[in-house]
């Protein structure tokens, strides 16, 4: 980027710089820790200067806003045009409670929803499954059948309102769900816009919803795709996913290196199934995390794109532009927040949105103040969603494209994390691709590392934690937890029971028999699934067929 | 007889999220200790008999769904049922409110989000050494 008798000057000028002026400031006054390191326990310099980029070639490696390989940001006029979406991930209890909170969000100015769905509902049980005992409407909204997903959308324009959920080896089922209420509500597919969360993947590393094996969760997912390119044009059919995987320990490198992955694992399997990159490329999306360490985490963004932009062309050999774009969702990390001093979780949330906002994310939500204690409330969700808001449009930050571009921090910051995680891919490879790398417990095992010697830097106080390690403060303050009604696991029981009874039984078992046929002869699953959900076939009673003929897996743990 | 102690750590019901679990798991056996890890989504019956079957000091629960006050009691309930005089500790995501009521069922002590690894591993040792003597 700078003529080369410029950075002999540079150079020059900096070994005198650190000659003359450093070496007597720190002889008299040290600086405060002895190393000062990223989340990936690189150095961080004192100081950034044009001959740590000096090999940053601006065409090739940043480009234009919208212009591979994207680095910028993947429209060319990005928040000027449109602000990103604002999409709190919210659900509790039972739909008709949930609905009432989607319903609230909008008026409250939210431009998107994002379903959390309760454990049983995401693993496959019914709420009166023994397993579910305790779990029913907890971390999620109960979703049984159909009727439940009727009355959660109740009054919600499916035709307006884009709706992610955060569904994955219950996906197929979940979306056929939305797309039959869709579709009673006139609503047609091709209008239907939003995103399954879809990544399998990442749950055997990080987040521990699977049902079945690796194998057979990668055919479900190839199903979605082939019938969802076909049928869902304005539909994310997978939202790839760092973010669990970071907030199992992962550091920024690996948090982008094993999402790529991922998706690099998707790819490949649809284009075995015979699918085009072009087209199918353009339905996928990604969520990352917005951490703490601030310049890393807007560095990490901007590393995404730009590598996942040379994977679709090099790798896949993608022509379409748009189906090299790395679109992602943004979620604060909830993993930073303190159940000590609640309040002070509302700057650190601010801060990592800010991040979200300068690495050009597409989509972001915004963590709650008291999520380390328990749901959010009305009031602290409110709070949430009023900094995005603040963020969009007070403080100026969305009024040019990627500001931070060219601050020589960053850029050396971007071309590290993309150099590293590029390793982890070569490793990865090697391995023989990330499902083999996953069933050996190779990222599993990287991520525990992560999270072990991120713990033991907290409690060497080599990392502060405001109100946990430091400036601790014996007075508590009070603020209010919401409670999920104990009762409503028994009312959501009942109302299944009433299902059962009200329903055309032999027909929900007709398709029920017809989808084991079709798993039998490794048919496309999702023609049959939307009928046993169309005669009320509930989530268990899906799973329970499928379970039969893939089994389940259980992980092999390490420590 | 060996004078190790064993602590069995858990993560019982549905959720997944088990870096606490592992990371505590990792710090307890630096510290000396066997510790058995059950992976995640286990029944309390699954989790009991491991607990004897391996014969623990201690069973460690790793909580974050909201259900722990359910799970937590059949826990004990069960160990009592087989005569099994396990103690039992828990962390997570614990509202303030439950802890007396999870006190008073029997868990013997709980960890909240903050608490720090030292702090655990001491207070494991603590106990464990307690019903050596």
């Amino acid at each position: 980027m700078f003529e080369r008798e410029k950075m002999h000057e540079i150079e020059k000028s900096k070994k005198e710089w650190e000659e003359k002026k450093v070496e007597r400031t720190l002889s008299r006054f040290p600086e405060r820790k002895k190393e000062f390191v990223t989340s990936y326990e690189d150095e961080i310099e004192r100081l950034y200067t044009p001959l740590d980029i000096k090999n940053l070639d601006y065409i090739k490696d940043l480009g234009f806003p919208g212009e591979y390989p994207f680095t910028r940001g993947v429209q060319p006029t990005m928040y000027r045009g449109k602000l990103w979406t604002m999409r709190q991930y919210a659900g509790f209890g039972s739909a008709e409670e949930s609905n009432k909170r989607y319903k609230y969000l909008l008026e409250q100015g939210q431009t998107g929803l994002s379903i959390a769905f309760d454990l049983p509902t995401q693993i496959g049980f019914d709420s009166d499954n023994p397993m579910s005992e305790g779990e029913v409407g907890k971390v999620g909204v109960a979703i049984d059948s159909l009727k439940d997903m009727e009355i959660l959308f109740d009054g919600i324009p499916l035709d307006k309102v884009s709706v992610s959920m955060t569904i994955n080896s219950t996906a197929m089922i979940l979306l056929a769900m939305l797309i039959t209420v869709a579709k009673k509500q006139g609503v047609p597919y091709e209008k239907l816009r939003g995103t399954i969360q879809n990544d399998i993947l990442k749950e055997y590393m990080a987040r521990g919803t699977y049902i079945f094996p690796p194998k057979e969760s990668m055919k479900l997912i190839v199903d979605i795709f082939d019938y969802g390119s076909k049928n869902l044009p304005k539909f994310n059919l997978i939202s790839i996913s760092g973010y669990h995987i970071r907030e199992a320990g992962a550091d920024a490198v690996q948090e982008i290196a094993f999402t790529l992955a991922d998706g690099i694992a998707y790819v490949e399997a649809a284009v075995k199934a015979g699918l085009d990159p072009n087209e199918f490329g353009t339905n996928l999306s990604f969520f990352f995390n917005a951490h703490n360490n601030f310049l890393e985490e807007v560095a990490k963004f901007r590393a995404a794109r730009k590598l996942w932009a040379r994977i679709m062309k090099e790798r896949f050999g993608v022509t379409n532009e748009n189906a090299m774009k790395l679109k992602f969702h943004t979620q604060t990390a909830g993993s930073t927040l303190t159940a000590q001093q609640p309040l002070n979780n509302i700057i650190r949330v601010t801060i990592q949105a800010l991040a979200a906002v300068l690495g050009g994310t597409q989509s972001l939500h915004t963590n709650s103040y008291d999520e380390a204690l328990g749901l959010p409330t009305e009031q602290s969700v409110t709070v949430a969603l009023r900094t995005q808001q603040i963020i969009a449009h007070e403080m100026g930050v969305s009024e040019t494209v990627d500001p931070l571009a060219g601050s020589f921090a960053i850029e050396k910051l971007t071309l590290d994390i993309e150099e590293k995680a590029q390793k982890y891919l070569e490793k990865i490879d090697e391995i023989g691709g990330m499902v083999k790398a996953i069933e050996a417990g190779y990222p599993q095992k990287e991520i525990l590392n992560s999270a072990y010697k991120a713990q033991q830097r907290i409690e060497k106080k080599e990392q502060i934690i405001v109100g946990v390690n430091e400036y601790i403060s014996d007075k508590k303050e009070k603020i209010d937890i919401l409670k999920v009604d104990e009762e409503q696991e028994e009312k959501q029981i009942e109302k299944l029971k009433n299902l059962k009874n009200q329903r055309n039984n032999s027909k929900a078992e007709e398709s029920l028999n017809r989808l084991k046929k079709a798993a039998i002869n490794e048919e496309n699953l999702f023609p049959y699934v939307i009928e046993c959900v169309e005669n009320y076939s509930t989530v268990g009673e899906i799973t329970n067929v499928l379970k039969e003929i893939y089994g389940e897996y259980r992980e092999s743990t390490t420590i | 007889m060996s004078t190790r102690i064993r602590v069995l750590i858990a993560k019982p019901g549905l959720d997944g999220h088990d870096r606490g679990a592992k990371v505590l798991a990792r710090a307890l056996r630096d510290a000396g200790m066997e510790v058995i890890y059950t992976g995640i989504r286990r029944t309390p019956e699954e989790i009991v008999e491991a607990a004897i079957q391996e014969d623990v000091d201690l069973i460690g629960l790793s909580i974050l769904s909201g259900a722990h006050k359910k799970l937590c009691q059949k826990i004990l309930n069960l160990l009592k049922e087989k005569g099994a005089d396990i103690p039992v500790f828990l962390g997570g995501i614990i509202p303030e409110e439950d802890i007396p009521e999870l006190k008073e069922m029997g868990i013997i002590e709980i960890f909240t989000p903050g608490a720090s690894l030292k702090e655990i591993v001491e207070k494991v040792e603590d106990i464990a050494m307690e019903r050596k003597v």
